[in-house]
């Protein structure tokens, strides 16, 4: 059994050890939830452009006053950086899609063993659209999924194959649980890091997805 | 008929008489912002209905607002026989509406949606895009194979009228947009019949730099000025 640790300390590890993975002047678009607070966690040396796309490229984090005329993709307000720009939403699905943009992170409800995504909807239950997802992680050069390991019901999201709706085929490069870090190398999903409170048979008992260890498997970067 | 070189200045309630019912109707806005929050209320006073609401998103229905915000109130008021939108979770009405069979419902990926429009006002028969291959969205489209690779052939879309939210308007109708409210407001301008401009302020031709403008005025029927509505206001 995998231990239960403290949702904050979930959110807020994931979010750290994704943020390590940037390089100073990538463009990246955070999704909402745990992807939001990637922008907290980046070195002080990296300077990240962050693009949402209702269309800012370089937005800042929330104003001390809001106005309502500048907000993300989350409907909160955001501020602009000096060198930010504005664009219209065919501009900035051009960015998206064109493949301008070197990340995207978002969340999950399914990633499985051929790297599908599932996380926009549950027949039945919740239909709220795919609103941008679809297109990012399409265009996005890497795709990043930020999530618990496993559900609120303890079912793990790494799974063997998606039983839910897609968002993108064979579409994830990298997720980032608070217990695991696990690249796509050369089609195969990769156990690449694991965090110090499991050992790599407890990952493996609560992960049906296929995966591959890394000859280099090291401990999880950034927990403290 | 060619449009009216100086465009007329309307009442929000003036404007939305040309809204007919049955009509499509796009609506710019993402979330919060860019959105012709006066122009939205005036149609839910006149009641129109039957429409086809293409819109981004339905914006807000909850228990805080159960009346809804911005075109949500057009939803949540039974105005809409259809919507087509990248997002509806915020609008609670909007779910319920189409789980109990009231609503048709097109869901399309926000990027397809505004080069939909795009391709509406811009001439073109479609466009072929990766978004979505090997996904549920697939279903009842096109799949072409080009060069190795695998698109969805999606189809442009037009609309009767369109509302729209813009800034500065000249007399010609030219538009400048501020913040994020610019998203979907140029697309759709190009792709409606009618286009209807709620705007912060109407100025004399010659009184926006050419340099500035994002929407020809050529594109423009009607100008209306924002109310002082809570989110008109804000926005």
């Amino acid at each position: 059994m995998l231990p239960v640790l403290d949702e904050e300390v979930i959110r807020h590890r994931v979010a750290k050890r994704i943020a390590l993975d940037f390089e100073d002047g990538a463009v990246v678009n955070l999704g909402i939830g745990i992807p939001t607070l990637v922008s907290d966690y980046l070195p002080e040396d990296v300077h990240v452009l962050l693009q949402t796309e209702n269309g800012v490229v370089g937005a800042g984090p929330k104003p001390e006053v809001e106005d309502l005329r500048f907000i993300g993709a989350g409907g909160r307000c955001l501020s602009l950086l000096p060198g930010s720009c504005l664009v219209a939403s065919d501009t900035s699905f051009g960015l998206i899609r064109g493949g301008h943009l070197d990340a995207t992170v978002l969340g999950a409800l399914e990633v499985d063993s051929h790297a599908n995504l599932a996380n926009w909807m549950i027949p039945g239950k919740m239909v709220p659209g795919m609103g941008g997802a679809m297109d990012l992680v399409t265009g996005a050069k890497a795709v990043y999924v930020a999530t618990t390991h496993c559900d609120k019901k303890g079912r793990p999201k790494l799974v063997k194959e998606c039983t839910l709706p897609l968002t993108g085929k064979g579409v994830v490069s990298v997720v980032v649980t608070e217990f695991c870090v696990m690249r796509k190398i050369d089609g195969r999903m990769v156990l690449c890091e694991i965090a110090p409170e499991v050992t790599q048979e407890e990952l493996k008992a609560d992960t049906t997805m296929d995966y591959d260890v890394s000859p280099d498997l090291a401990p999880m970067k950034g927990i403290e | 008929m060619a449009k009216k070189l100086i465009k007329p200045v309307m009442s929000a309630e003036e404007a939305a008489t040309h809204i007919k019912p049955g009509s499509s109707l796009m609506v710019g806005g993402f979330n919060y912002a860019g959105v012709p929050y006066t122009l939205i209320d005036a149609l839910v006073a006149q009641g129109t209905d039957n429409l086809h609401l293409i819109a981004n998103d339905t914006m807000y229905a909850n228990e805080q607002h159960p009346e809804g915000i911005g075109h949500g109130k057009l939803v949540v008021n039974g105005q809409c026989r259809k919507v087509t939108a990248s997002h509806i979770g915020l609008n609670k009405a909007t779910q319920r509406l189409f789980n109990e069979g009231k609503l048709e419902l097109e869901l399309v990926p926000q990027g397809s949606f505004v080069e939909r429009i795009r391709c509406g006002g811009f001439g073109l028969g479609g466009f072929l895009t990766p978004t979505g291959v090997g996904t549920i969205h697939e279903e009842g489209k096109q799949v072409l194979e080009v060069n190795g690779k695998k698109y969805i052939l999606e189809l442009p879309l037009k609309a009767d009228v369109a509302i729209i939210r813009g800034y500065k308007a000249d007399r010609w109708g030219n538009l400048t947009y501020f913040g994020t409210g610019r998203n979907f407001n140029p697309a759709m301008a190009t792709a409606a019949k009618l286009v209807i401009a709620e705007v912060d302020a109407v100025l004399q031709q010659g009184d926006i730099n050419p340099n500035d403008v994002v929407t020809p005025g050529m594109l423009v029927d009607i100008l209306v000025l924002k109310g002082d509505g809570y989110y008109a206001s804000r926005t």
